[in-house]
């Protein structure tokens, strides 16, 4: 019993700790952004590896979710006559959930997973050891650029998430099932609003500034060796998702 | 050897000049206990200025651990690192990385830039924390990787570089800035001997060319008595014997010379 209560009150000092050092991190990071030297350079780089590069995964998604939500939008709205909103189902759905949070989780998987393994790298290879030792600070080097590329990022690509989605629904549902295109695309505009983009927008930021800190922080403090450098990648995945669902939620309920 | 007055035989130049200098670097009563175990256990040591000092000892001996303390890279849980007088681990990041700009480093396994050119990694520290112009700074690259023999490989990425060459990029990149201190960790290990005694060989031109202070950990023993003026002995995370060349070469404590030796047989007892 006294080996139960040991073993999680270790736990949970370990999970408060390794809170702690997070929100350290995070703060540090932050705090570091209005003095030079300015990453302008390296912000851009890292935009095309986190932003450019997920375009063909995030449009590819982004359409399959779409002509899926056509389909089961129609066939549950043709129960009850309601043929007619499945725009306004497909974009709400999209823009309030569906964008911010794939777009999020596709981000990790496909740019995210590569951050931590990279600059897990570079601390066993003691590349982070020498940039301290030349003066260089590694947070400003390293974390800055992939933070302000990420939170740069993921709101573009949630927004062609978002447009490319509404495309894919009306693919399925004008073309192939054959609802009126004006009616799709005026249930649309008159049931959208701004605020609705809006709070996508707002959880897009969150995500991205979610993916790029998560990852990062467990890049930058990784295991010893390949072990350690695998196991933070697969543990940056998925906190990573798991705090944009969870985020999810709590932005939702505050933002309604 | 000489005891005043090692002979840098190997390198073909002039005798080292003798084992004075001031300290530049004072450790006094370090201790730092990494994942349970005390690596450093009340260190306390001298470097040199414009002298080559070697650290030796077993593996996981806190040789490199010792190294990264004198830059600031870990910082002790108790007891002092003094560069010239001033205690490094009082000091905030900002003045750290100020008295950063005094040292470079060459690290185990050179610690290139993955996606940077051997050259792009030797301008580095220069395009980062100098305000000179890029005509200058090409020229102070191009002079150091003449000096480590690299020229021709300037165009080449780290992956397509041999360990040796990887540690003289290494080298070239930590004697770009002007240091006046170098630390070495390892700077042979792995390397066959003679590409090793180039690496040495150059480290010891290096030297008489700029008069560095240099601080090497190594496990090139006995070849590295050639080439230092010091010698620190550690063990179990203590200095058990420091001083010049000739006096350690010479030391009564029998783990000393179990380590010079490279006897099975001694105080310690690995199998």
């Amino acid at each position: 019993m006294i080996t139960l209560a040991e073993t999680i009150g270790k736990r949970t000092l370990q999970a408060i700790d390794h809170m702690g050092r997070m929100a350290i991190f995070l703060t540090g990071t932050i705090a570091s952004l209005p003095f030079p030297p300015y990453q302008g350079r390296r912000i851009v780089k890292q935009v095309h590896f986190i932003g450019v590069k997920s375009l063909f995964v995030i449009v590819l998604t982004a359409a399959f979710t779409g002509m899926v939500l056509g389909l089961q939008g129609y066939n549950t709205l043709r129960e009850v006559g309601s043929e007619g909103l499945l725009g306004s189902v497909v974009a709400l759905s999209l823009i309030r959930e569906l964008g911010p949070v794939l777009s999020a989780l596709m981000v990790t998987g496909r740019a995210g997973s590569a951050l931590t393994a990279e600059i897990g790298i570079m601390r066993i290879g003691e590349q982070i050891d020498s940039l301290e030792s030349m003066g260089i600070d590694p947070v400003k080097f390293i974390v800055v650029p992939r933070l302000c590329a990420a939170i740069l990022s993921v709101p573009l690509l949630t927004a062609i998430f978002d447009v490319v989605g509404i495309l894919g629904g009306y693919l399925v549902g004008v073309k192939l099932l054959g609802v009126n295109a004006g009616v799709f695309f005026g249930g649309m505009e008159v049931n959208v609003e701004w605020n609705d983009i809006a709070n996508g927008f707002v959880k897009s930021v969150v995500f991205g500034l979610i993916i790029a800190w998560v990852c990062t922080f467990k890049g930058y403090f990784t295991g010893r060796g390949a072990e350690g450098v695998s196991q933070s990648t697969t543990s940056a995945v998925v906190l990573s998702s798991v705090m944009i669902l969870v985020g999810d939620y709590f932005l939702t309920s505050v933002l309604l | 050897m000489s005891e005043n007055s090692p002979i840098c035989e190997p390198c073909g130049l002039d005798t080292l000049p003798g084992p004075d200098g001031e300290p530049v670097i004072r450790l006094v009563d370090l201790e730092k206990t990494l994942d349970g175990k005390k690596v450093l256990d009340g260190v306390n040591l001298d470097i040199h200025r414009q002298r080559i000092t070697a650290i030796i000892g077993l593996s996981g001996a806190g040789k490199s651990v010792l190294l990264k303390h004198m830059i600031g890279l870990i910082r002790p849980e108790r007891g002092q690192v003094l560069v010239d007088g001033m205690d490094i681990c009082r000091l905030s990041r900002k003045e750290l990385h100020h008295v950063r700009r005094r040292f470079g480093m060459l690290f185990q396994g050179g610690a290139l830039f993955d996606s940077l050119t051997v050259y792009e990694n030797v301008a580095f520290p220069l395009q980062e924390k100098t305000s000179l112009g890029e005509g200058e700074i090409r020229e102070r690259v191009l002079s150091r990787l003449a000096q480590v023999g690299l020229e021709e490989a300037r165009g080449k990425y780290p992956d397509e570089l041999s360990g040796g060459m990887m540690r003289r990029v290494g080298f070239a990149r930590a004697m770009v800035t002007d240091p006046e201190i170098i630390l070495f960790d390892e700077p042979t290990t792995g390397l066959d001997p003679i590409i090793r005694n180039s690496v040495l060989n150059l480290i010891c031109h290096t030297y008489h060319q700029h008069g560095f202070t240099m601080v090497m950990v190594s496990h090139d023993i006995p070849e590295i008595f050639q080439w230092c003026h010091y010698v620190v002995v550690l063990h179990d995370g203590k200095v058990v014997e420091a001083g010049p060349t000739g006096e350690v070469v010479q030391s009564v404590n029998p783990f000393v010379q179990q380590l010079i030796r490279g006897d099975i047989a001694g105080p310690v007892h690995l199998m």
